[in-house]
């Protein structure tokens, strides 16, 4: 499974993207990461370009809700249908309304790395 | 960090795990401790004759440190709006608080206006948001400027920043010739962690250089660079990589402004640092403890500093919110609390602690006055502001930071190896070691094999209660938007036009801009608007990836 790892919005925190990076390479999966301050338009057209299985962004500043929001337009503007996630600093109370967006999940604050990486494996099963 | 794990324990007095039955223990460094130090450890050392306020400054930078004057406390603040900030700042002073710590929002941090498309929902989030001059006259307005220190956490637009802060302070009829405070602006270790790089690493250098040059000759009070192992620290480097790493930036600095011709001893007394706390509690004392000597040595020997002063490694010691955890988070008061006793018992001149609540948004007020509190306490309670250096001499301390001093040497000429710090960023080198490290870290907390109380050890099945978080205000950042829209209908635009064209000209000339950035911000140009001229001409920084 290839996965495009990005991080949205101006938050320059990447130290928790990295980790999942370096987890999911050794976890055997196709990692590709876009770097910081990507646009969401630039996340979904680097999706397209890299023929992904799916998309993880990463948003520690607390804009999440705006740019899922931006994530779930551009998604169906640009007709990628291919399942995107959500981690970061994100307050448990706002897992639902990320999902009501069009997140396949979202990881809220505390989530253990493994458990991400689970998920992509569960996901392989169904893809 | 397995390589370093084979290098012999410190003890030369034979009292070590295996001669006593005991386990080994290896510190996050990757040094051995052993059970027992004794008189033998430390008889070659140096420190017996080294007094406090002495060269090399092991024991402190000054003769009488706390008994003259406590540390200063700055506790990192700044919300949304300048007449928010403005109200913070005031609530912490008249709380105690003796210097200010301006968190900025990210769109003032990357250089772009709150009417910028890609500052959508950014405004005043993280901190205050700067547009023009007229904010930061609103945001200071009625701190007396000579009697609270102000720290400016900015990094890729420091320069815009400084010259705002400058001609506030002039217009308010303050001498800049007497002027004190502090700016981040550093902005090698953001290539690293924190990432808000702007332009390439080399033009990002030279900025750095011209605040450096301007305020050597102009400010001279000022601090113009706080240079950074706080943030290499959080992004997965280990203590002896914190300070190797920052040290080789602050001589990328101090190469590049003696090229200029500035004469070290006319800026390097200006220069301070900005350190991380957290983990084993000895190692981040002797960490400091060899960093301030090794640093004086580096002052002296290699650049033939000639005053005391420009040898002394002035320092923000704080406690990182990477030692904190999002279980059972009132545990962070107390990790804090001894985070703070660690900065004290290693001669910090400016404490800083993360608030409790930091794992889920940036403090509440509550959260925020804990910290302030933990300070005082240990301040007015607990006799720490006695004694100088209270640790000095201790076996196990001395011999643990002449080690220390030799493996930050030994970090550094890795870097001399890897063609220096400034192609080790560039090339991503120092990033992709360092976030290797905190995978690394990361998974041992997660196994279990890093013990984390609350998390991996004495951990609870659910959090009894979450905790308050700041919320934030999006009217505020409309009003800002509006207030921007308005200064620029009401502001001489003709006269903005051309002190923007004279900021390009002084770029293309490869002129010190300070000058030229300053005459801009007195005409209300804003931060933006003179970032997108350095955007042109210099190009913005193309990140290594190496996933």
């Amino acid at each position: 499974m290839k996965i495009l790892l990005s991080k949205p919005g101006l938050d320059g925190h990447d130290v928790g993207v990295k980790v999942l990076a370096h987890a999911l390479i050794d976890a055997d999966f196709n990692v590709v990461y876009t770097g910081l301050r990507k646009s969401i338009e630039e996340i979904v057209s680097m999706a397209q370009k890299h023929d992904v299985d799916v998309i993880g962004l990463s948003i520690l500043s607390g804009t999440h809700l705006i740019l899922c929001n931006r994530m779930n337009e551009e998604m169906t503007d640009k007709a990628l249908n291919i399942p995107w996630v959500i981690g970061g600093n994100i307050p448990a109370g706002d897992v639902e309304a990320l999902v009501q967006l069009g997140a396949t999940a979202a990881f809220p604050t505390g989530t253990r790395v493994i458990e991400v990486v689970e998920f992509f494996n569960t996901l392989n099963v169904q893809a | 960090m397995s390589e370093i794990k084979t290098a012999p324990s410190v003890s030369k007095s034979g009292k070590k795990a295996a001669d006593l039955d005991v386990k080994p223990v290896y510190l996050e460094s990757g040094i051995e401790v052993d059970p027992i130090y004794t008189a033998d450890d430390i008889k070659d050392s140096d420190i017996q004759n080294e007094m406090p306020g002495e060269y090399p400054f092991t024991r402190g930078i000054h003769k009488t440190m706390y008994r003259k004057r406590p540390f200063t406390i700055r506790q990192y603040a700044g919300f949304a709006t300048p007449e928010e900030t403005n109200e913070r700042f005031h609530f912490l002073i008249k709380n105690g608080q003796t210097g200010l710590n301006v968190a900025f929002d990210l769109p003032t941090q990357c250089g772009l206006d709150s009417d910028d498309p890609a500052a959508l929902g950014e405004v005043g989030r993280v901190g205050m948001t700067v547009d023009t001059l007229d904010d930061f006259e609103t945001a200071f307005e009625g701190i007396d400027l000579d009697k609270i220190t102000v720290s400016l956490t900015i990094n890729g637009s420091a320069i815009v920043l400084m010259a705002l802060y400058f001609a506030m302070a002039e217009k308010r009829g303050y001498d800049i010739n007497t002027l004190r405070g502090t700016a981040q602006n550093d902005i090698l270790k953001e290539f690293i962690g924190r990432g808000t790089w702007i332009f390439p690493v080399d033009k990002s250098v030279k900025l750095v250089v011209d605040t450096i040059e301007y305020c050597a000759e102009n400010v001279p009070k000022y601090s113009p660079v706080s240079v950074c192992g706080y943030h290499i620290r959080e992004s997965g480097a280990n203590p002896v990589q914190e300070m190797a790493y920052a040290f080789c930036i602050a001589k990328a600095y101090t190469d590049s402004a003696l090229s200029r011709g500035i004469d070290i001893d006319d800026f390097a007394s200006r220069l301070s640092y900005n350190f991380d706390i957290y983990g084993n509690f000895f190692e981040q004392i002797a960490k400091f403890r060899a960093g301030r000597r090794l640093w004086a040595r580096i002052v002296r020997e290699e650049y033939g500093a000639k005053n005391d002063k420009s040898c002394w490694l002035r320092m923000i010691a704080g406690g990182g919110g990477g030692g904190l955890t999002k279980e059972q988070p009132e545990n962070n008061i107390i990790r804090s609390a001894y985070y703070a006793l660690i900065s004290a018992l290693s001669g910090t001149q400016t404490m800083a602690l993360c608030s409790y609540d930091e794992a889920y948004t940036i403090p509440t007020e509550k959260a925020a006055e804990i910290s302030l509190r933990t300070m005082q306490i240990m301040i007015h309670e607990m006799g720490i502001c006695d004694t100088v250096d209270p640790l000095g001499g201790s076996y196990y301390v001395e011999a643990l930071t002449d080690r220390f001093e030799k493996e930050i040497r030994d970090e550094m000429t890795k870097v001399d190896e890897w063609g220096g710090i400034v192609n080790a960023v560039a090339t991503g080198k120092i990033q992709e070691s360092v976030s290797r490290q905190a995978y690394e870290r990361e998974m041992g907390i997660q196994e279990g094999k890093v013990p984390k109380v609350g998390v991996n050890i004495f951990s609870h099945e659910e959090d009894p209660k979450p905790v308050d978080f700041h919320q934030y205000n999006e009217a505020a950042a409309e009003k800002q938007v509006l207030k921007l829209k308005k200064i620029k209908e009401t502001r001489n635009n003709e006269v903005v036009t051309q002190k923007l064209e004279a900021v390009r000209m002084d770029a293309k000339a490869d002129k010190n801009l300070m000058p030229a950035i300053i005459a801009a911000v007195k005409e209300y140009a804003t931060v933006g608007e003179i970032v997108k001229v350095l955007k042109d001409e210099y190009g913005e920084f193309d990140e290594p990836i190496f996933f």
